[in-house]
């Protein structure tokens, strides 16, 4: 089986707090940690563990620049075949349609039978698979955790529903899955493993090596713009005990006592 | 203005809670808006929750179809393509069903797709104006949406309070015979539902909530140990599970379980809101986070910066020094 998994590097949230900038534009972005996006990190994981059980391969594609790069080395430390970077200064701030397009252009350049997105990105909208498919005309499934290759281009995938219940689906091949957290348990990758690959060749398209109208793609294109970030103000807020460790932990405790029964 | 239009989720002959959210949506996007609801499914059920609709909405389409007993998302969106005008803005729950079907509609539909919208800061020309969150909700953000070809707009459960308004008495309009053969790639098998567990944490009126800040499945003990001595359950948030280091039956949230506690405790959880919509009946909520910045002090009633690792143990001991002085 061969499997496109489209992934993203974003600012990893274990890592980071996130916070504004001065201008107040933007988040502040100097000295971020950025990672992969934690659930298309899942979706190369299952897709290798898919190629291990029945053959075929793994291409990783990022839309994106140099920096990003790096997400495609760690994935092919994972064991990933080929990792591919689609880089223009037409795709600068393209909306989820326009990371659409784009995908869907070099989708078509290849024969995949199975594309796997994460979920959502850690500033993103759970729309660029369902998008890709589409446009392509492939069914999809989004919130997928797990999936079982059957006889005959066939996947039987389980859905995330309410309540940690699971909705059973036969899905065509080609298709698109949109990967959940938690479908498999994603390998370890050292710095050793990543050093192995760090001469590998990584294949770089631009917007007339894929074919896509550089018009219908980045900001100007864009029907969805972010203005700006500011920080959330949900409920009126907690009381924050400002006391020593010893003084809080009595304050909880006779809360907890008072409130619940102890 | 476009016309607006609210797609129905339906169970058993009920529409979901979020209808009468989507309708106060609409009036958000525009005040003088009478906005549609539009449903799919098949037989009795269908049309009680159409009736049921029409004491809030004032024209109810219908889409009866066999086909659409359950509601398949790629059969639902060929359904609504042929339904919907052109240049229509449609709402939807931004939850399992809305996130399967939306993003691929708005390209069936050649409209912007803006998703998980919890505000709406109005309408200026074309640009529809709207707040969303990222990064976990740790961030909130501006979004402007061109909706001059129309658009897909998935709403966040519980983010829009139901308005009072005047009666209707709706009309339910059948759209059935406008829609072809539906058919697709996908088909539904069954429905396969999740185990209980042993420890059932819908059960206990004290939660010691555990997330990703344990660090370590070997620190799980450190909360079951302060659970034990409370009579309390450790429950968990999704990244718990995810890393396999707790029961999916532990996860609250939106996809784990609804808990009804007396006193909830956050220990390491930044409140996402998949967790939060998992929490009811307003339980009593201390937070314990090392980062002062998680969104679960803006939620939190009593909220503590400290290290759950070194906070949570402390804890046990002085609920454990009460049961022994209460024994002697």
């Amino acid at each position: 089986m061969e499997i496109l998994v489209c992934a993203r590097r974003v600012p990893d949230t274990s890592e980071n707090e996130i916070e504004l900038n001065s201008a107040g534009n933007d988040i502040e972005r100097d000295e971020l940690v950025y990672s992969i996006n934690e659930p298309d990190n899942y979706a190369v994981e299952e897709a290798l563990q898919i190629v291990a059980r029945v053959g075929g391969n793994v291409t990783v594609v990022t839309v994106g620049g140099e920096d990003d790069e790096e997400i495609l080395r760690r994935e092919m430390a994972m064991g990933v075949q080929h990792g591919v970077l689609i880089s223009d200064e037409a795709f600068t701030r393209s909306d989820g349609r326009g990371l659409a397009t784009i995908l869907k252009a070099y989708v078509q350049k290849g024969r995949y039978d199975l594309i796997l997105t994460g979920v959502q990105a850690e500033d993103g909208g759970a729309q660029v698979g369902g998008m890709v498919a589409a446009m392509l005309d492939y069914p999809f499934a989004s919130l997928v955790n797990s999936i079982e290759v059957l006889d005959g281009k066939k996947l039987k995938v389980s859905r995330e529903i309410a309540g940690g219940n699971k909705e059973m689906n036969e899905i065509d091949l080609p298709c698109v899955l949109s990967i959940q957290t938690g479908i498999n348990e994603p390998r370890y990758v050292g710095m050793r493993g990543i050093r192995q690959v760090a001469s590998l060749p990584i294949p770089t398209f631009d917007a007339s090596e894929l074919g896509v109208d550089p018009g219908s793609v980045g900001e100007s294109a864009a029907k969805v713009k972010r203005v700006d970030y500011f920080v959330p103000t949900l409920g009126k807020g907690a009381e924050m005990l400002q006391g020593s460790r010893e003084e809080n932990v009595d304050k909880v405790f006779e809360l907890v006592a008072a409130k619940g029964g102890l | 203005m476009a016309r607006i239009f609210a797609y129905i989720a339906h169970k058993g002959g009920v529409p979901d809670d979020t209808a009468t959210q989507l309708a106060a949506t609409a009036k958000q996007i525009d005040s003088a808006a009478s906005p549609t609801a539009i449903l799919a499914g098949w037989g009795a059920d269908l049309d009680a929750a159409c009736s049921t609709l029409r004491a809030s909405y004032s024209e109810i389409w219908k889409i009866a179809s066999e086909a659409l007993a359950y509601p398949n998302a790629e059969l639902i969106r060929q359904a609504l393509v042929s339904v919907l005008p052109s240049g229509s803005i449609l709402l939807v729950a931004h939850e399992h069903f809305g996130i399967d079907l939306a993003p691929g509609l708005s390209i069936k539909m050649n409209s912007a797709f803006v998703s998980d919208v919890l505000a709406i800061d109005g309408v200026e020309g074309a640009s529809l104006k709207v707040v969303r969150q990222e990064f976990g909700g740790q961030m909130s953000t501006h979004v402007h949406c061109d909706i001059s070809s129309g658009a897909v707009v998935t709403v966040r459960p519980g983010a829009f309070k139901p308005t009072e308004s005047a009666a209707v008495v709706g009309l339910v309009v059948d759209k059935s015979s406008e829609v072809g053969v539906l058919s697709a790639g996908r088909r539904y098998l069954e429905t396969v539902v999740a185990e209980s567990g042993a420890v059932d944490i819908t059960k206990f009126n004290i939660l010691v909530s555990v997330g990703r800040g344990i660090q370590k499945p070997e620190n799980v003990a450190i909360a079951q140990e302060l659970a034990d001595a409370m009579g309390a359950a450790v429950s968990c948030s999704r990244p718990v599970v995810d890393a396999k280091w707790m029961e999916k039956s532990r996860q609250v949230g939106s996809s784990g379980k609804t808990v009804k506690p007396k006193v909830y405790l956050a220990c390491g959880i930044s409140g996402a809101f998949q967790h939060l919509a998992g929490i009811k009946g307003n339980p009593f909520l201390i937070a314990i986070n090392k980062n002062p910045k998680a969104p679960i002090f803006q939620v939190a009633d009593i909220g503590i910066v400290d290290d759950i690792l070194e906070f949570l143990p402390e804890l046990t001991n002085r609920v454990r020094e009460m049961k022994t002085a209460v024994a002697k």
